[in-house]
């Protein structure tokens, strides 16, 4: 099955490249670790998942890319053209000259109607390429006016085009400390209409990314290439083909739909965090070595303490006594609670290792059995020359305090009413703003009370 | 995406030229190959001039004839002819220009109702003509001084005008405040008269006074020839001269003041123009540093003014940068923000300057910075990959900040000082259109612009009391 990657805005568009970028280094690597025969089988379900084969033999990605300035996207398709292992279909951008000024209301209410033509063909183009269409995968930000506002925008376009189609957002959370001013009402904006018309809502916060960059790959001066070119690798690790329990022999066949119907059994709860170890400079991976025990141990505490990546755990989190009904309010703060988890483990020896330790119930809200909670995907062939590789796809309160932060800041400034004259001319109201805060403090409410 | 530059009045024009002359080398040190890009394409139409002045223009493709996008207008012929006959010549060509002869007499009130009923049509045609050449108008550029008569007056009229027009179009003004040493006797109330224009029809004003650009330009003196350890200026890389070797005995005095306002134009539109990993268009300016539609005046600085011959720029330099944007001398007016109170801080930066570079600087100078409580983080930033001509970064940071707040209060001072004794009104007051009311309504415009940095100001030491949040039913 083949999915549609939607790229919105100029983030959306940076990190669609890269993502595509890693999809093909991996493939046409040597470093599967596994049978030939398995490689070859991976590579063709790579390709039919993410590319299209074109008379001139290089794949093209099955990819629509959108934004409101020429620039990035001009961009984007020579550095995929330059590459010359794969590259953009010639016909499968819309771009426009005067961008989306960072406000929501003109991505949303403006670029969003005037252009919808245009773009839905674009992305009807794509899906009609594919022999069996399994989804979408929207890659946008939530700080500017485009990715966030049109993303919204053609969110709820392509819902309403594919009824049955999954549709996944990835969204990229800013730095805390500005990109954008508004980035708070932005965010506020897009997050409340997401809500509404995906399946899922895919989480990467910049400032995580950029510490992973910082104390892990340690690279000294950090780019907006270094952090998307992580964050492209983390997708990678989800989005390349796996074997999953249902599939049988071969690689998944229905990879949104496998993603997102164990981790989303409610549709009140769609924020979905990733993690990936372990993560280190290319130059360090021939030099390190690392035990199955050693990674899923550090993932679990990884969920459980909130940590964002494999420095810094606090080991002192434990999860709350199993057997003892202990209400929600006084769980221990720091404990995360799971309503559902995915781990995907790729590269040598996995069918070895025990993941008992994700079964405990203990780390999961009482709704789902144990087992129906917990998910994981097994494949032999290495991914991006890790040797091993583990992620976690988690329905946690992992987000609950970066979006109860974003939601508190943009009704601080709310509350002043500063900056909502840009909004209104545009058409998007005060009691607009007020819907989309309720959506939100009631998502907040609900993961806080797990 | 296209940005219209107006020059209005001798200021206007005198930076007006400085500006295109410095394009079109920034242009030409990056655009190797002779192309006619997308960059060039926001300042310049390419012509195709070989049959001549009226050729039709050429989207793609060789540059034939560069021909900026631009409006001059003076009522006075000097300027705009010294420009026509010099090293500018073949950019401009007279449908683009509307002169007279006999000037404003440095009365606003000749600027804006005579000239600007006499010259409405023209204008508008001219306009209208211009527009019809750009295939997406993004904002409009009105740079003037604020002492005079016509770039006060008349260039007041234009902005009516363009909000007429083009309503959709953003409208930023540069503008340059009169000191209170100006020999303009009646610039106080030219001033005023046209501050009521920009509170009530500009989207963004960047205001400058000659103060500061004169001892920017004497700072950078003393350092050129201070020969400071032996370490030489690199050449291009003053702010303040014409490209190539300097010859400051044949620079007129205000060459050098004009060369860092055009530099300011320049670097805000950079990263329209150019690539780099954090685009920060000049819609995205207007949205995010105008919290309140008239609280829209934006206090800049521009570093480094310039760079030394050695290539290698340890981050301490680099950070160098940043202290220096928020110091008092770089400034473009006479205020210093790091006392006063931020409603919001851009900061755009050009070369190989990397987020985390950006980051690493918000964070140090962010503790020693007032915030208003609703905007604590209150940044928004850019990153374009081109630096300047001359340099390997560079830095434009724009602050809306209640240090503005004097500057104002200044001007109101040297106004009222002259209107209390009625001194030169008659100039005013014979002209068709002209009132008392006129007067009066223009002081209080200022005064409640006054007055709302003064409430402003009033929260900068208080409590800050969050607002509670939303409570949804369990």
């Amino acid at each position: 099955m083949s999915i549609v990657t939607v790229q919105l805005g100029q983030c959306g568009n940076q990190i669609g490249h890269e993502v595509f970028s890693a999809l093909c280094s991996d493939l046409r690597g040597t470093h599967g670790l596994c049978s030939k025969k398995e490689n070859e089988s991976y590579q063709e379900s790579c390709q039919e998942r993410f590319f299209c084969q074109e008379e001139s033999g290089v794949p093209a990605a099955r990819a629509v890319l959108v934004d409101m300035e020429p620039k990035v996207i001009s961009q984007t398709l020579s550095m995929a053209a330059r590459s010359g292992h794969w590259k953009y279909s010639s016909h499968s951008h819309f771009c426009q000259k005067q961008g989306s000024g960072n406000n929501w209301a003109n991505g949303y209410s403006v670029h969003g109607p005037r252009h919808k033509e245009a773009i839905m063909n674009l992305v009807q183009k794509e899906a009609e390429k594919c022999d069996r269409l399994g989804g979408f995968l929207t890659i946008m930000s939530m700080a500017g006016g485009t990715g966030s506002g049109l993303g919204a925008f053609v969110t709820q376009c392509l819902r309403d085009a594919f009824p049955t189609s999954f549709i996944l957002n990835h969204v990229v959370w800013p730095y805390g400390t500005g990109e954008v001013i508004v980035q708070n009402y932005n965010s506020v904006l897009t997050l409340s209409h997401l809500y509404h018309s995906s399946d899922a809502i895919l989480v990467h916060e910049n400032d995580v990314i950029h510490k992973i960059c910082a104390q892990l790959m340690n690279i000294k001066q950090i780019s907006f290439r270094d952090v998307n070119q992580v964050i492209a690798h983390q997708l990678g690790s989800v989005f390349q083909p796996t074997h999953t329990a249902a599939g049988g022999s071969g690689y998944s066949r229905n990879p949104l739909g496998d993603l997102m119907e164990p981790l989303v059994p409610h549709p009140e709860f769609r924020m979905l965090g990733l993690r990936n170890i372990p993560q280190m400079p290319e130059s360090s991976l021939p030099y390190s070595t690392f035990s199955w025990p050693g990674l899923i141990k550090h993932l679990r505490q990884i969920l459980i303490a909130h940590a964002h990546m494999e420095e810094g755990i606090d080991w002192q989190v434990r999860p709350p006594h199993p057997g003892s009904s202990i209400p929600s309010t006084n769980k221990p703060l720091h404990f995360n609670t799971s309503i559902a988890n995915l781990v995907i483990l790729r590269g040598k020896d996995v069918h070895s290792v025990d993941l008992g330790s994700f079964q405990d119930p203990s780390l999961y809200t009482s709704w789902l059995n144990p087992q129906d909670a917990f998910s994981a995907w097994k494949t032999p062939r290495a991914f991006n020359k890790y040797e091993k590789s583990a992620s976690l796809v988690s329905n946690s309160q992992f987000l609950l305090k970066p979006l109860d932060s974003i939601v508190g800041k943009a009704w601080n400034m709310f509350a002043s009413k500063a900056y909502l004259h840009q909004y209104t001319k545009f058409g998007i109201q005060e009691e607009d703003f007020l819907d989309c805060f309720t959506t939100l403090e009631q998502v907040i409410s609900s993961y806080t009370n797990l | 995406a296209v940005s219209l530059p107006f020059a209005v009045g001798q200021c206007g024009n005198q930076v007006g030229c400085r500006f295109w002359d410095l394009a079109l080398r920034e242009h030409a040190a990056v655009n190797k190959k002779g192309i006619y890009d997308e960059a060039l394409s926001s300042f310049f139409r390419n012509v195709d001039t070989r049959s001549g002045d009226n050729g039709s223009d050429i989207y793609k493709g060789k540059i034939c004839s560069l021909k900026a996008r631009a409006l001059l207008i003076d009522m006075e012929e000097g300027v705009v002819n010294e420009i026509l006959q010099g090293p500018l010549r073949d950019v401009f060509d007279s449908k683009q220009l509307i002169t007279d002869v006999s000037g404003s007499g440095n009365n606003w009130a000749v600027g804006h109702k005579i000239y600007g009923c006499q010259y409405r049509e023209n204008i508008v045609e001219k306009l209208r003509k211009t527009a019809e050449h750009c295939d997406c108008l993004q904002c409009f550029f009105i740079i003037h001084s604020m002492g005079g008569g016509t770039g006060s007056g008349l260039g007041t009229f234009v902005l009516n005008l363009l909000e007429e027009e083009f309503p959709e179009v953003h409208r930023f003004v540069t503008s340059v405040y009169p000191s209170g040493e100006d020999d303009v006797i009646t610039s106080p109330y030219n001033s005023v008269l046209a501050m009521k224009e920009l509170n009530e029809h500009a989207d963004c004003v960047l205001p400058i006074e000659n103060e500061s650009l004169f001892e920017i330009v004497n700072k950078i003196h003393q350092m050129v020839n201070s020969g400071k350890l032996g370490s030489t200026v690199k050449q291009n890389s003053l702010v303040t001269s014409s490209a190539g070797s300097a010859k400051a005995l044949q620079e007129k005095p205000f060459d050098a003041m004009n060369n860092i306002v055009a530099n300011l134009l320049l670097n805000l539109t950079s990263s329209a123009r150019f690539e780099g990993s954090l685009n920060m268009d000049l819609n995205e300016i207007s949205m995010n540093l105008v919290p309140f539609p008239r609280l829209h005046y934006l206090v800049s600085s521009l570093t480094p003014l310039y760079t030394l011959a050695d290539v290698n720029v340890p981050s301490r330099r680099l950070d160098q940068m940043f202290s220096d944007a928020f110091s008092r001398d770089h400034q473009l007016i006479q205020a210093d923000p790091k006392h006063s109170l931020y409603l919001a801080c851009a900061l755009l930066v050009r070369g190989n300057v990397q987020v985390s570079d950006l980051r690493r600087n918000i964070e140090r100078l962010k503790p020693s910075l007032h915030f208003v409580s609703w905007n604590q983080e209150g940044w928004k930033t850019g990153l374009c990959s081109v630096p300047p001509v001359g340099h390997s970064h560079s830095l434009l940071a724009l602050a809306n900040n209640t240090c503005v707040k004097p500057t104002f209060i200044e001007l109101k001072d040297r106004f009222m000082k002259l209107y209390k004794k009625k001194a030169h009104l008659h100039h005013y007051l014979q002209i068709d259109g002209m009132e008392q009311s006129c007067f009066s309504e223009a002081i209080s415009s200022l005064s409640d612009l006054i007055e709302e940095y003064n409430e402003l100001d009033a929260t900068k030491d208080g409590p800050r009391i969050e607002p509670s949040r939303l409570k949804i039913a369990v």
